[in-house]
Order: structure tokens, then sequence, then C-alpha cells
């Protein structure tokens, strides 16, 4: 999406960024994405988190409360035997995990996760 | 170029023809975000690998993009499909233009 003037809200930026990803379209709550992320993250640095959206073409993940809310987008080609995947990110504190899946008929899936963070990921 | 960049990987060296395998990548990098500063107060340059590419016999199975918010030393674990022998390529792209490959040989049989 284009972004004019200063970004206000962090919150703004991931609505821009799912926007982006989806062209536009109706994002519906999820009912074949599993986000999974712990509660509690002592060290924001290392934050171990997995998505899963069996049949999915790509699956995009942000953290809503980084100075950049872009995390990472999984495209899955003809030989993932699912569409899951697990990988390790940074979040800068307390926030909102975010994750969109473009299912295989074309429509939009999002599932969120608040993760508390005891020591921050960004920065230092 | 980052230094001291290894690529690893596990996959299973032997599976059954369509079989779905479980694979682990790890590669050392210490994916600079771009939003630290120095002693100084100057920011550093982002430095980071932004793309990472698994194959087997040239067919996709996963595609990342990745961004500063993804962990040192990146981790991806996922599932393949393993049709018949052959081999995996894992391709990691460095914002510096560089490419570290790595390439594991699955028998199906």
């Amino acid at each position: 999406a284009l972004v004019f003037g200063p970004r206000i809200a962090w919150a703004t930026a991931t609505d821009d960024a799912i926007a982006e990803f989806t062209g536009g379209a109706d994002v519906a709550e999820a009912t074949g994405l599993t986000l999974t992320a712990p509660e509690i993250a002592e060290n924001g640095n290392t934050v171990p988190i997995e998505v899963d959206a069996p049949g999915a073409e790509s699956i995009i993940v942000l953290a809503s409360g980084n100075p950049n809310p872009d995390v990472g987008t999984f495209a899955f080609g003809p030989l993932a035997a699912s569409q899951m995947a697990s990988t390790r990110i940074r979040l800068a504190g307390t926030q909102d995990v975010v994750a969109v899946a473009k299912m295989a008929d074309g429509t939009f899936q999002r599932a969120s996760q608040e993760v508390k963070v005891t020591i921050g990921g960004c920065g230092g | 170029m980052a230094e001291n960049v290894t690529p690893r990987v596990r996959v299973p060296s032997k599976a059954s023809a369509g079989e779905e395998i479980t694979i682990k990548t790890l590669i050392s990098h210490p994916m600079e975000s771009g939003q630290r500063k120095d002693k100084e107060g100057n920011i550093i340059p982002r430095s980071i690998i932004h793309r990472f590419v698994t194959t087997f016999n040239g067919e996709t199975v996963i595609d990342v993009t990745m961004e500063p918010a993804i962990s040192t030393n990146p981790y991806f674990e996922f599932v393949a499909k393993v049709p018949e022998s052959g081999t995996f390529e894992f391709t990691w792209f460095d914002d510096d233009g560089s490419e570290y490959t790595e390439s594991k040989d699955v028998t199906v049989g």
C-alpha cells in the first residue's frame, strides 16, 4: 500500500502491510490458519513462532508493535508436504503477532496472538 | 560479506516414495536489523539475509521473504514431499549480493 506522510501508529503500518499482501481483499478470521506463538517470551530477540494453513499458497507474518511490522512471507511450492513453517523472530516489546494466509481459493484469513515480551529484541 | 556464514541443514538421507520429511535449517548470520545504534549513536546499517529458497530436483518446496525481524542465525523448519530420489538445494540470499548454498541428497527406496 502507498503510505503518505509519517506513520502515526504502528497498527496502521500493519494494516498497510496486510493490504499490500491481500491487494485490498477482505480478510476473514482464521478457520484454516493456525499461528502458534508463546504467551510470554522472556527474550524478544528470539521468539519461536509457527504458522500452519493447509492448502495455503502463502502466509505473511507481521509484528504489529515493531518499528517495521514486516517479519517474513512464506510461499509454498508444489513440493511442500504441508503449508507449515516455523522460525524465530524479534519482538521489540509486548504486542500482537499477526499472520495472514492466502488460501488455495484466493481468499484470505487472519490469525493473531499476543506475546508478552520481558526483554525487547530491538535497539541496543 | 558477513563473516563465518555457515549453513547447516538436517535432512534424512533415505525416504520412501512420497514420504513427508521434516527439514530443519540454520545459518549463522548476524542479521543486522538497521535499527541498532553504535556507541557514538550512529545507526548500524541493515545487513541481513533477505530470502531463503529450498528446491528438490528443481521444484520449489518453500520460498521465504525475510525482513530484519527474523532473528540472528535464521532458523527454519518445514515439511517437504519426496517423490523420487534426488537432491535438495538450499539457497540463502544476502543483502550484500552473496549467496550461500547447501545441498543434500535423498535416496528413495
